[in-house]
């Protein structure tokens, strides 16, 4: 029986991570994602679970990490300013190798910025905003419904990979509301934590150690190479990106998160103009979906990259890319969202439609 | 012949990097010396700070985590969370603990988390080569008090344990001292009272241990222990501070 | 008869443990360990009471005392 239920973006965040197995929250006061830590400190003591409010969000990703350490499902959610406050933290996670889940609203920036939706923690995301070589899988929701179907996955790749996963939405996400329906992700094998330090007696007396020191190079070098043949293995296996209209798009537009969901009504608008214009909607923004662009090269003679931003993510299209095709950029900051109006004209205008 | 004293068995069998003299490992030694009397290593997770103790993982024979510098408190809070039938520690010293870790440990103490910190306090960063900590005191020279802390401009060593004893949070606060054998017996007293507070669920427990850094203090040990004593003790006198057992103290 | 056993190749030549000895046994040898330190050791075992102060001061669990 499909059981749909209206809920706030933040709360159906909360509740697909609860149905996923996580028992652990750590959190910290911040607009605009506070319902999301709200809520899980009403629901999880329903399910036998921990909320605990951190006295910051350094505080909050370092439980994060003991908590994972200790083999638990956990997550922890901020915006903006917060995430820039765990970025050490989870810089350790990445060296630890511990799977967690970090949910980020975005909002407008740099620096206190406002509370109103924005894309302008791409790099942060997806480049790694703390120290040393590491990727997280960051993946962008662009509706409620595939925000919980991502977090439910994120529990898993984490496991899988045993590396934290980020979901990147932004303040619109965060406060809509939109039907959702709470549903189990596809199955995967998923290793035990047999590294999990819960004490040598649950573990046959073999000593564990969550620990992402390596004083001498030669071992830190050969744990990077470890970390590097992990994210390349996920980098084949987890792209994910949405293609509409893509087969005779002759001008590409490349959006994720809410932006796309404007692009799409862009879209349909010059569509009905008979424009062969088309959307590339990355949802895994690492890996970055460079297979959806081997797709779209051949028919594709121009991309429009569209973000909340002064313009991140058009550098990673323009990589993949390579000089192929002209790339263009509009954006809004701010947190000022694009209308679709404005992104029809500058399709119009790159197709040299008076 | 019967063994009076041997090694305990909850301390592994690597010699530590620690430097000569230096009282850490003495406090590794009373942990491992609790644990084992307790019999709880099976089911105790320490979490190691960044500092000289950083290797501390390498040194305990039951599972362990290295925290971020400061990080331990929360580290420990998600572990104990997770495993709360298993025993926590951090093992701290006064950069980590009291400089950039005050948050951390002010509000574990708060929210009375069950965890045991044991707070190494020898009033110098030793790892990175001996600067001023907040716990220096008046008129010592550090790599980075070179004229001696000025407290007009660097102001006053904090007592940790005085502090966290305000809090309601904590069951049990002790400042001990190594620096001769009447007060190592001590001091692993304070130590197992604090394990056995945290088994029993009574609240958050901390024991700060003065400790000496005969490199960074530019003494032998002899006379690093003298120090602790003559200097040391005054400005940071011994004593439980918090007992939720015997009503507290002061 | 009490006994004390040094293991000299974790002894680092601090000599906390010859300064706590009620009964002034504990020494430092000339020769080296293998890391260049001078290990503590016992002048008369004899004499030795099996107090265990100087297991307890030493910062390496060098020492192991028997009764």
């Amino acid at each position: 029986m499909k059981q749909r239920v209206l809920m706030k973006g933040n709360e159906a965040i909360a509740e697909a991570a609860i149905r996923a197995g996580c028992r652990f929250f750590f959190g910290y006061p911040i607009t605009p994602q506070n319902e999301l830590p709200e809520y899980m400190s009403r629901r999880l003591p329903e399910v036998g679970g921990t909320f605990v409010q951190a006295e910051s969000e350094v505080s909050a990703i370092n439980m994060v990490y003991g908590a994972a350490g200790a083999g638990a499902r956990v997550m922890t959610s901020s915006s903006s300013p917060g995430i820039s406050l765990k970025q050490e933290g989870i810089s350790y996670m990445a060296g630890a190798q511990l799977p967690a889940v970090i949910v980020n609203i975005v909002r407008g920036g740099p620096g206190l910025g406002s509370i109103q939706p924005g894309q302008g923690d791409y790099f942060q995301s997806v480049k790694g905003g703390g120290h040393g070589d590491y990727r997280l899988v960051v993946l962008a929701p662009a509706n409620l419904q595939e925000a919980v179907d991502l977090v439910t996955e994120a529990f898993d790749i984490a496991d899988l990979y045993r590396n934290p996963v980020l979901i990147l939405g932004d303040g619109l996400l965060g406060q809509m509301m939109e039907p959702v329906e709470f549903r189990q992700s596809t199955p995967r094998e998923l290793p035990a934590k047999d590294w999990a330090t819960t004490g040598l007696r649950n573990h046959n007396g073999h000593k564990n150690v969550i620990n992402s020191l390596v004083l001498h190079a030669i071992d830190l070098e050969a744990h990077n190479i470890h970390l590097q043949e992990k994210y390349a293995l996920i980098k084949v296996a987890e792209q994910k990106a949405e293609l509409l209209h893509c087969d005779d798009a002759e001008l590409v537009v490349v959006a994720y998160g809410s932006t796309a969901r404007i692009v799409k009504t862009a879209i349909a608008q010059l569509r009905d103009q008979g424009h062969r214009v088309g959307l590339l909607r990355p949802i895994s923004l690492w890996p970055f979906p460079e297979d959806a662009f081997a797709k779209v090269m051949p028919v594709a003679k121009n991309f429009l990259c569209v973000e909340m931003s002064a313009g991140q993510m058009v550098e990673d299209v323009k990589l993949v890319v390579n000089g192929a095709r002209p790339v263009h950029f509009y954006g809004r900051m701010g947190g000022i969202v694009p209308t679709p109006n404005e992104i029809a004209t500058q399709v119009l205008q790159i197709m040299g439609v008076k | 012949m019967v063994k009076v004293f041997d090694c305990p068995k909850s301390l592994t069998d690597m010699p530590t990097h620690y430097c000569p003299g230096c009282t850490h490992g003495i406090i590794h030694r009373l942990i491992a010396e609790v644990i084992d009397e307790l019999g709880i290593a099976d089911k105790t997770v320490g979490v190691a700070p960044v500092g000289c103790a950083v290797l501390a993982y390498n040194y305990f024979v039951c599972d362990m985590q290295e925290a971020a510098h400061g990080r331990a408190p929360a580290v420990a809070t998600g572990i104990k969370r997770v495993v709360p039938d298993g025993v926590v520690f951090t093992y701290q010293g006064d950069g980590d603990l009291a400089s950039i870790g005050c948050a951390e440990i002010v509000h574990a103490a708060a929210r009375g988390e069950l965890i045991t910190t044991v707070f190494v306090n020898n009033g110098i960063y030793g790892m990175t080569g001996g600067q001023m900590a907040p716990t220096t005191l008046p008129g010592d020279k550090t790599s980075t008090s070179p004229y001696g802390r000025d407290t007009k401009k660097q102001g006053f060593p904090i007592r940790v344990s005085e502090m966290l004893a305000t809090l309601d949070g904590p069951a049990y606060i002790a400042r001990v001292s190594v620096h001769n054998v009447a007060n190592i017996v001590k001091a692993k007293r304070a130590i197992k009272k604090a394990f056995e507070y945290q088994i029993a669920g009574k609240g958050f427990t901390l024991v700060e241990v003065l400790s000496t850094c005969p490199t960074n203090w530019g003494l032998t040990p002899k006379e690093s222990l003298e120090k602790v004593q003559r200097d040391m003790m005054p400005y940071f006198p011994l004593g439980d501070y918090k007992d939720i057992e015997a009503g507290e103290k002061k | 008869m009490a006994k004390v056993t040094f293991n000299e190749e974790r002894c680092k030549g601090c000599e906390l443990c010859t300064l706590v000895c009620p009964v002034k046994i504990v020494i430092m040898h000339k020769k080296f360990n293998k890391r260049g330190f001078n290990p503590a050791g016992v002048s008369d075992m004899s004499k030795c009471i099996a107090c265990a102060a100087c297991a307890r001061i030493c910062p390496d669990v060098v020492i192991s005392v028997e009764k």
